[in-house]
């Protein structure tokens, strides 16, 4: 009987004081115990608004069911019929705003643990041997180049893989995954994961290529003449900077060269490995989004006395994942709300000594219906830092349209596409954050789907396979 | 042949060494002025390390880089031998240098910048330029490439410290000289340490030539996805690994550049001690 009222399941949970001195998951997952407690709690809901909520919507309540079965291969499968990645999108996808915000529960008791369900499940299934990547459907004749192994090109291409077409991922990097593997850290993500992942759709067949960057070692045309189509899912990979003084000061980095350093080169090991990473005694990180909030756990673990988020908006309108923000203030990370970075000031060796700030208050509202936030005059004053790592935002890497003169791109600098993943050039598709700008994981995915399916008409091949 | 095997591996003086390495993608689209980033894992994970394009046989499928062993990594890759593999070898990276007749090209390299510098040399004379090289170093036993430089160069003039090679002198110092003995240069091309290529600049400025100095800021992924390599060129923030990392020397900040490449010091001595004590301690020697 369905069990709505008992306390929702945590997982274990690393204490703040243990968590900050590793890179260790925080939570670790479910036990066949706890995972089958919190099943319970569901009501297997006909019309489920958690599904419904679902970017993909993932068949929520027959997963679930066949958990209180103890079919773990059989609930890998059903998760898999929408979702090609259940063990990455259990543990990052903002559940908040999606399934376990929509849940029916929500109001009376807590909304079912959909997240930790689902990658109790992935991580289970695969432990079991059961977790089935996909057959791949007769070969089609047909070759399809994949730009970028982040979750977008992993789905496209595992999804196209399934279709029967021979696909090839190509990578920049020395490692695959993305964001995954390079942005998102080891004690959120566990690099095997991602790893196991990149095993399976390779199980299936399709190729990956790394140190490859298409525009520069391979072009577009030449992929389109060696291929019969192409999927770009090459991100969102170029930091946005403050633009303000100091900026270039020795102790200022952008996100992206922070946790490069720290996730996919391990930086925080050396000097067992070579890549070296600084943090100074205080530190400030500019942003309110899961840059910022990853950035400032990573600092913490590397022992500066403080680290303080410094976010132009208040709490209530961050954007980064709740679970995230809530880890990161019981880690001991400070938070300046409604502030605003102005300058960095450097001393006589141009090394960062401090962040002037200024404070905002919310005005009226803006043409979205968020309230304006309004800089408050005469509130400068300067925070003690000595390193700063700004979090403010990604754009599309540019390197590809600018090689490839046919490809359009807006006025925001994403590359045009339909709804279908169609680009300004003929059998050139694209999906995930190149079209979108800085999104998430799961809508990365959902597009890399959308467009795998249109290259399949695109090709004479159906999509009933 | 697998990629990024080293076909062939020489030492060109003590602390530098030419490899050669099969890398067919890039060695087919290589120009001027462009570099690879490579990495090695031995017993350790490798980092990302930026190395010129020397050289290139878009037939054979290899491409050549030069490198100063100068810390733990150049120094690692000094003891591999033909046979051995690089982990990875990604490129061609960074905007090519514009290569246009412009009547007479003053090419300086500094230390192992004269290897860097050769692949604009050889251009520039494909180009139809005067190519007058200034070749800059340290001691006679330092200077690599001089006959490569002399074969493809009107003139070349090499620069000593200790001035037990060529000139007693700097590069600075040889530029003034041709100027001086009316030698009408129109531009300048220059790669060294950030001393020589900062005072480099600004002479040649001061003498009407317009300076061109490849930057070295520490890179990172070297593909414009992390800052790291930013400078400042005429007030203005550039990514050199895809703006550069050729950049106008009259216009570049070497002040900052100096400072920002010396963020790792400390870090990049207990890494090349620890490597130097091990090394010493397997093989006996140094
Ligand atoms: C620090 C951080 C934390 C995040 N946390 C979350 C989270 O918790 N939950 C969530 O839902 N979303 C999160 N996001 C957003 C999410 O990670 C992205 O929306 C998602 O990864 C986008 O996927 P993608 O496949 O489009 O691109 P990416 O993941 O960016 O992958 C693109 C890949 O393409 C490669 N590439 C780029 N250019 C080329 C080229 N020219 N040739 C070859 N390869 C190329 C890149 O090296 C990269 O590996 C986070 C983002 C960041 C930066
Ligand atoms: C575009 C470019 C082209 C280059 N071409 C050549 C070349 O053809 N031959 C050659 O010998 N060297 C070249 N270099 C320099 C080379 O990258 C460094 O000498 C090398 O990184 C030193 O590594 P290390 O670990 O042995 O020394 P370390 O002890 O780690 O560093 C020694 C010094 O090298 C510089 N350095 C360290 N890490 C980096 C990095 N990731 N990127 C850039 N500089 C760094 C710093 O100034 C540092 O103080 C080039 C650099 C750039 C940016
Ligand atoms: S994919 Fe994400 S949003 Fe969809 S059910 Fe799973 S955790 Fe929820
Ligand atoms: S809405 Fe909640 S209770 Fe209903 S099926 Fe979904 S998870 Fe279960
Ligand atoms: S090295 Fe990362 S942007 Fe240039
Ligand atoms: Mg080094």
């Amino acid at each position: 009987m369905a069990n709505p009222s008992a306390p929702r399941q945590k997982g274990i949970i690393q204490t703040p004081e243990e968590r900050v001195k590793n890179f260790d998951p925080v939570v670790k997952g479910l036990t066949a115990q706890t995972a089958k407690a919190e099943a319970q709690r569901c009501l297997n809901c006909k019309n489920a608004k958690c599904s419904a909520a679902c970017p993909v919507n993932v068949k929520i309540p027959e997963f679930i069911s066949l958990v209180l079965k103890d079919d773990m291969g059989g609930a890998a499968s059903k998760i898999m019929e929408t979702s090609l990645l259940p063990a990455i999108c259990g543990r990052v996808c903002p559940q908040e705003n999606h399934c376990e915000g929509a849940c029916i529960l929500n109001g009376r008791f807590e909304p079912v643990a959909v997240g930790l369900l689902e990658r109790y499940v992935a991580d289970t299934a695969r432990e079991q041997g059961v977790l089935k990547a996909p057959e791949p459907s007769a070969w089609t004749g047909k070759r399809v180049a994949c730009v970028g192994s982040g979750p977008s090109s992993l789905s496209a291409a595992a999804e196209l893989r399934r279709a029967g077409h021979e696909v090839v991922v190509f990578e920049a990097l020395h490692d695959y995954g993305g964001v995954l593997r390079y942005g998102i850290p080891s004690f959120r993500l566990p690099r095997e994961v991602i790893s196991k992942e990149v095993e399976t759709v390779q199980a299936m067949g399709v190729v990956f290529e790394r140190d490859v960057l298409v525009g520069a070692s391979v072009t577009i045309e030449e992929l389109k003449e060696q291929f019969d189509a192409v999927y770009i899912g090459s991100g969102a990979g170029l930091p946005t900077m403050a633009n303000i003084p100091g900026e270039n000061s020795v102790g200022v980095y952008s996100a992206n060269e922070f946790l490069t350093r720290i996730n996919l080169l391990k930086a925080y090991k050396f000097p067992e490995v070579d890549t070296p990473v600084n943090i100074g005694k205080r530190v400030a990180v500019l942003g309110g989004g899961n840059s910022a909030m990853d950035a400032a756990r990573c600092a913490m673990r590397l022992g500066p006395e403080s680290v303080t988020v410094v976010y132009r908006r208040s709490l209530e309108e961050m954007p980064a994942r709740e679970e995230e923000i809530h880890n990161a203030m019981e880690e001991g990370i400070k938070f300046e709300f409604l502030t605003v970075q102005k300058e960095i000031l450097a001393d006589e060796k141009g090394r960062v000594k401090g962040l002037v700030c200024t404070r905002n208050e919310l005005g009226e509202p803006g043409p979205d219906g968020r309230r304006k936030p309004v800089c408050v005059p005469g509130s400068e004053f300067t925070l003690d830092v000595d390193t700063v790592i700004v979090a403010i935002g990604q754009k599309p890497n540019p390197i590809i349209p600018k090689k490839t003169k046919e490809l359009k791109v807006t006025s925001k600098g994403v590359l045009e596409a339909t709804e279908f993943g169609e680009t300004s050039l003929k059998g050139v598709f694209a999906g995930g954050d190149i079209i979108r700008g800085g999104a998430t994981v799961l809508l990365a995915m959902k597009d890399g789907i959308i467009a795998a399916r249109k290259i399949n008409e695109y090709l004479g091949v159906g999509n009933d396979y | 042949m697998i990629i990024n095997t080293v076909t062939d591996k020489k030492q060109l003086s003590q602390d530098i060494a030419r490899f050669e390495i099969y890398a067919p993608k890039i060695a087919a689209k290589a120009k001027a002025g462009q570099f690879v980033i490579i990495k090695h894992d031995s017993d350790k994970e490798g980092e990302r390390v930026p190395v010129t394009l020397v050289d290139w046989d878009a037939d054979k499928g290899t491409i050549v880089v030069i490198v100063q062993a100068i810390g733990k990594s150049t120094a690692m890759y000094n003891n591999l031998k033909t046979g051995d593999r690089f982990t990875s070898v990604v490129g061609p990276l960074g905007m090519p240098v514009e290569i246009k007749n412009y009547g007479t090209a003053a090419v300086v390299g500094g230390g192992v910048g004269i290897a860097e510098v050769y692949p604009i040399a050889k251009a520039l004379k494909e180009a139809g330029n005067k190519v007058i090289s200034v070749l800059g170093c340290r001691t006679k036993a330092l200077l690599i490439l001089e006959e490569e430089m002399k074969n493809l160069s009107d003139m070349t003039i090499v620069s000593t410290d200790d001035g037990s090679c060529g000139a007693k002198g700097l590069v600075t110092d040889a530029i003034q000289k041709l100027v001086d003995e009316s030698n009408k240069i129109d531009v300048g091309f220059i790669i060294g340490p950030i001393p020589m290529m900062k005072f480099t600049s600004i002479l040649m400025s001061k003498l009407g030539i317009k300076p061109y100095a490849s930057l070295n800021p520490i890179l990172l992924d070297g593909t414009g996805m992390c800052g790291c390599c930013r400078v400042t060129v005429g007030g203005e923030v550039k990514f050199a690994c895809v703006d550069g990392p050729m950049f106008e020397g009259d216009l570049v900040d070497f002040d900052e550049l100096s400072r920002r490449t010396g963020e790792y010091k400390d870090k990049e001595k207990l890494s090349f001690d620890l490597y130097k004590e091990k090394h010493i301690c397997k093989s006996g020697l140094h």
